[in-house]
């Protein structure tokens, strides 16, 4: 095993009863490379992020993350999602809570910061994310891109060393794709490991190191984005980028 | 004036049926409180000593039955020497709820804490006695209006966390947990209360070792808090599922750990959307602890339907007066809660919810 990987899966299996959702994958990530998923619906993209945060169990293959085997140790599964944040689809902020006090939950009940430091904490982040004079509102208050930088700037509040994306644009109206996956773009640009399941190609192209493409569990095929999008080898990946561009 | 008419002329009597509606509503009405007005002031008597002035007045309330009895039915028969420990009591609980409800203080969650842990142990000791120099008081002599409150303020303060954890437990995802729970749940809601009270006073000694015994209104308090826990359970229940999945994932990859993301991400969401049906749990455990009647518990209704048999009241009104009396107390009661419940759930409605 090579010490610069910051993620290694290997041999990953996943079921859910008889289905084989995730078929023999293997998966290595270097500390600070971006990776782009991409893939049907339903061939298993949301459900291999999901294995590296352990909110899916896996049932055969080692996933390691910054050194750390993750098995049914809570031990390990805490400190794996200390490490790593994620964003989804459907923001998932805390309704009842402030925009303030969704960044500040985890810093102060999990890491145990301050009150006043943890404040501050999310304070940059929030200008980060470039919605600094939002942190009073609330949750429904917000436009949907305006809630997912919140949700972004809420993951980064644990300063976590990688980040996951499950379809982080998907649930927006076009005209906020744009300011959020400005805010990626830039936290890609800082260094931070990412794993993005997105359709965005001119993301992919932008900030990829890699891109994947899954389909019916599987790897089929993963490349630089420019040989990925320009020359795709498998015929599965051919299609389905003839189909997302013909959207 | 003008204003009147021209707003009658508008809602009331807009058209024929209109009208015909309206004066058949007004007549309803002037019917309806002409001849609760009469009964109870007009016709009823306010003064004497026992039933002979109510005889004279047979067409209304017979006030005094109420007042001769007044100490009755708040204290039972707790000595009359001791009874400055039970106004403690209320004066203490009063002014506690009324701050947590009403006040502008910054020391609420103090308070509350000292509600739920303090006031619970120093109302034990001063109502029972036998501590301190304070003389024993058995609860055999308890009754009334503080037997209601005890009963019904035990089983509130019992089962609101019970019945949190016990939804919890049915949706565990260990299976002994879950299915003890599902067991608890459905064993309480399965047997009538009055079941219950009874099986607790009556069978329950019998299978307790001989000299054993323990207090009948503590049986009485464990029965109505299990009971009223399992009703509560599903109701916390009804408002943990109306959470999404999202929410539990939210707080599980930024490390929260189970205890920590129910405390400050579920529940808070899951008890402000149940809070009608707490309410309706409180409000229906508060008028089922007249069950207790029926062991030999004398609770408000119990005492007052007693004194229906003293033969210096028997007159045909007092029976009348005492079930309305009772029926005025509890609903005051009732009412403040389910007035209170909706200030709270606007307080803790999430804001901008309409999208
Ligand atoms: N909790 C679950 N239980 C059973 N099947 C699931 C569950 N989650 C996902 N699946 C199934 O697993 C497959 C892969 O799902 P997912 O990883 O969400 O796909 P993707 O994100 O690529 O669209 C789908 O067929 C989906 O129906
Ligand atoms: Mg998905």
């Amino acid at each position: 095993m090579s010490g610069k990987h910051i993620i290694e899966i290997s041999y990953l299996d996943k079921y859910f009863g008889d289905f084989h959702v995730l078929k023999n994958i293997n998966l290595s990530v270097a500390a600070g490379e971006k990776i782009v998923i991409c893939g049907p619906s339903g061939s298993g993209k949301s459900t291999l992020i999901r294995c590296i945060n352990h909110l899916e169990r896996h049932d055969g293959g080692d996933i390691i993350v910054d050194g750390v085997p993750l098995d049914d140790k809570v031990k390990n599964i805490d400190h794996i999602r200390s490490e790593v944040g994620m964003v989804f689809q459907q923001f998932n902020l805390f309704p009842h809570m402030t925009v303030l006090e969704n960044c500040t939950l985890a810093p102060v009940w999990v890491k145990g910061i301050p009150r006043s430091e943890a404040d501050a904490l999310a304070l940059q982040y929030l200008e980060r994310v470039r919605i600094p004079d939002q942190a009073d509102k609330y949750p429904g208050q917000l436009s949907g891109g305006q809630q997912q930088r919140v949700a972004i700037a809420r993951s980064l509040c644990m300063q976590p060393r990688i980040m996951l994306f499950d379809e982080p644009t998907s649930a927006l109206d076009p005209e906020m794709i744009k300011e959020v996956l400005e805010v990626m773009v830039d936290l890609a640009e800082q260094g931070m490991t990412m794993l993005c399941v997105t359709h965005e190609m001119g993301f992919a192209r932008r900030v990829a190191d890699r891109v994947i493409f899954m389909d019916e569990g599987e790897i089929i095929e993963e490349n630089t984005p420019t040989a990925f999008f320009d020359n795709p080898q498998n015929e599965r990946t051919k299609l389905f980028l003839s189909q997302i561009i013909g959207d | 004036m003008q204003q009147v008419i021209k707003w009658s002329r508008e809602n009331l009597f807009a058209s024929r049926m209109n009208a015909l509606l309206s004066l058949a509503s007004l007549w309803l009405i002037y019917v309806t409180i002409e001849g609760v007005l009469s009964w109870a002031f007009l016709n009823a008597s306010f003064l004497g000593e026992d039933k002979s002035s109510c005889i004279t007045r047979p067409h209304g309330a017979c006030w005094p039955f109420v007042t001769a009895k007044f100490n009755q039915f708040i204290y039972g028969n707790y000595p009359a020497v001791e009874q400055w420990r039970v106004n403690i009591v209320f004066a203490l609980g009063t002014l506690g709820l009324s701050l947590l409800v009403a006040g502008r203080i910054n020391f609420k969650k103090q308070l509350a804490v000292l509600m739920l842990t303090a006031y619970p142990v120093l109302t034990f000791i001063l109502l029972s006695g036998g501590l301190l120099g304070l003389s024993y008081v058995e609860t055999n002599q308890w009754g009334g209006l503080l037997v209601t409150l005890v009963i019904a303020v035990t089983g509130i303060v019992v089962s609101l966390p019970l019945g949190i954890l016990l939804a919890l437990g049915r949706r565990s995802e260990l299976p002994i947990i879950r299915i003890m729970s599902i067991a608890f749940i459905e064993f309480w809601r399965g047997v009538p209360l009055i079941t219950v009270l009874f099986m607790a006073s009556v069978m329950l000694p019998l299978f307790l070792p001989k000299g054993m015994n323990f207090d009948a209104l503590l049986r009485c308090l464990i029965g109505v808090s299990l009971f009223a826990s399992a009703y509560m359970a599903e109701v916390i229940r009804g408002g943990l599922q109306a959470i999404a999945k999202g929410q539990y994932e939210a707080g599980k990859s930024m490390g929260l750990s189970y205890w920590k993301s129910m405390r400050l991400i579920i529940l808070p969401q899951a008890l402000v959307i149940s809070i009608p049906g707490i309410v309706n749990t409180f409000i229906g455990l508060f008028k089922d602890t007249t069950l207790v009647m029926i062991v030999g518990i004398f609770d408000l209704l119990g005492i007052i339907s007693f004194h229906f048999t003293d033969p210096n009241w028997t007159s045909p009104q007092v029976p009348i007066t005492g079930f309305v009396f009772a029926g005025l107390v509890f609903w005051v009661f009732c009412f403040a809660m389910s007035h209170y419940s909706k200030s709270v759930e606007r307080r803790f409605s999430v804001k901008g919810e309409s999208k």
